[in-house]
């Protein structure tokens, strides 16, 4: 790991700490609530606020793992670290994609 | 079974990578070290075992050796310290190729620290009067903390990044290069972060300490590279580091 990707995923992880404690309190909110699927679309919908914050989450999170995919590849498997930083990344386009199209569908009208 | 108090049975690594160990039979002496017992080995028994020692009083790094798994300066190893069951196991340090036996081939490590810019880089010349140091500078400090290496290469051998990266400097090197760093006489520090802040640099190791745990020196090599990881990144976020 260079410099640059140390502090992209060391920049990611604090990125999401604070995001993951909102994310936590919103999901102790939504079941002592007992929120139905209905109820929290209601909120999302429309809410530039939650495509924002999730939106983030999800670019934080694909970052950050597809750097530390990148490390273990090349540290567990043997590959170059050319293969492991192309599978790394390929890791992390998956993520980005699945998560905003997830952000997508809770967010959009 | 043999008597534990009288004879030890040690098992040295013959060969090379493909090698294996044999065991022998060496008697116990009062205050012994793992190096008296290879250097009993060689003499009385096979003259023909390769090993590796110079100064015999810790000083010089040339005796490092694995005793049953882990990695030692065997001059300055007693027996009874390390010793199970009666049992030594010897190898030469893991993590480099072998020579022949219990001689490991030292250069990859040696080559590292040419890699991570752990030569001097002077701002004077001889004609210049010497620079005074004050030695109670926080740069000084943590110079001195890391200085006293004896390049034994047991920190290396201990480093499970290094197993794990074979591009990874390593513990010894990134220390080297930490108290360069730290040296205000020097002037090679432009190039040495930028050296360590590339792949298999300072930002590869998981700090996992064994390198602080089995310097026989006692020095902290993880420290200096997490200084070197502050050092380099805050060089990389002020536009200083190419990556």
């Amino acid at each position: 790991m260079n410099v640059r990707l140390y502090i992209l995923q060391r920049g990611t992880a604090a990125l999401m700490v604070p995001l993951i404690v909102v994310h936590l309190a919103v999901i102790f909110y939504a079941t002592r609530h007992q929120l139905s699927a209905e109820d929290i679309l209601a909120r999302t919908r429309n809410s530039a606020t939650w495509a924002l914050f999730y939106g983030t989450f999800v670019v934080a999170a694909s970052i950050h793992a597809a750097i530390g995919v990148r490390n273990v590849l090349t540290e567990w498997s043997g590959l170059s670290g050319r293969m492991s930083g192309l599978l790394g990344f390929l890791f992390g386009a998956m993520l980005l994609a699945l998560g905003l199209r997830a952000v997508a569908a809770v967010v959009l009208p | 079974m043999h008597d534990h108090t009288t004879r030890l049975s040690v098992s040295l690594w013959r060969g090379k990578e493909a090698g294996e160990y044999q065991t022998y039979q060496v008697p116990v002496r009062e205050s012994q070290t793992v190096l008296d017992v290879v250097t009993w080995v060689q003499r009385n028994l096979d003259p023909t075992l390769s090993y590796r020692f110079a100064c015999r009083v810790g000083m010089c790094g040339s005796c490092a050796m694995t005793v049953n798994g882990r990695p030692r300066w065997t001059c300055r190893t007693h027996v009874s310290k390390v010793v199970e069951n009666g049992r030594l196991e010897i190898g030469p340090l893991e993590n480099l190729p072998i020579i022949k036996d219990l001689a490991a081939d030292m250069r990859p490590f040696f080559e590292k620290w040419q890699d991570a810019k752990g030569v001097f880089a002077p701002t004077k010349s001889r004609h210049d009067p010497i620079e005074a140091i004050k030695p109670d500078t926080a740069q000084r400090i943590a110079a001195d903390k890391a200085i006293e290496c004896i390049n034994c290469g047991v920190c290396y051998a201990a480093c499970d990044t290094v197993r794990w990266n074979a591009d990874y400097l390593g513990p010894a090197a990134l220390n080297r290069a930490w108290s360069l760093v730290n040296d205000v006489r020097d002037a090679g520090n432009a190039e040495r972060i930028t050296a360590v802040s590339a792949d298999g640099g300072c930002h590869a190791c998981h700090s996992h300490q064994s390198c602080q745990q089995f310097c026989p020196q006692s020095l902290n090599p993880t420290a200096s590279i997490a200084g070197l990881k502050r050092t380099a990144a805050r060089a990389y976020l002020r536009g200083k580091v190419e990556s």
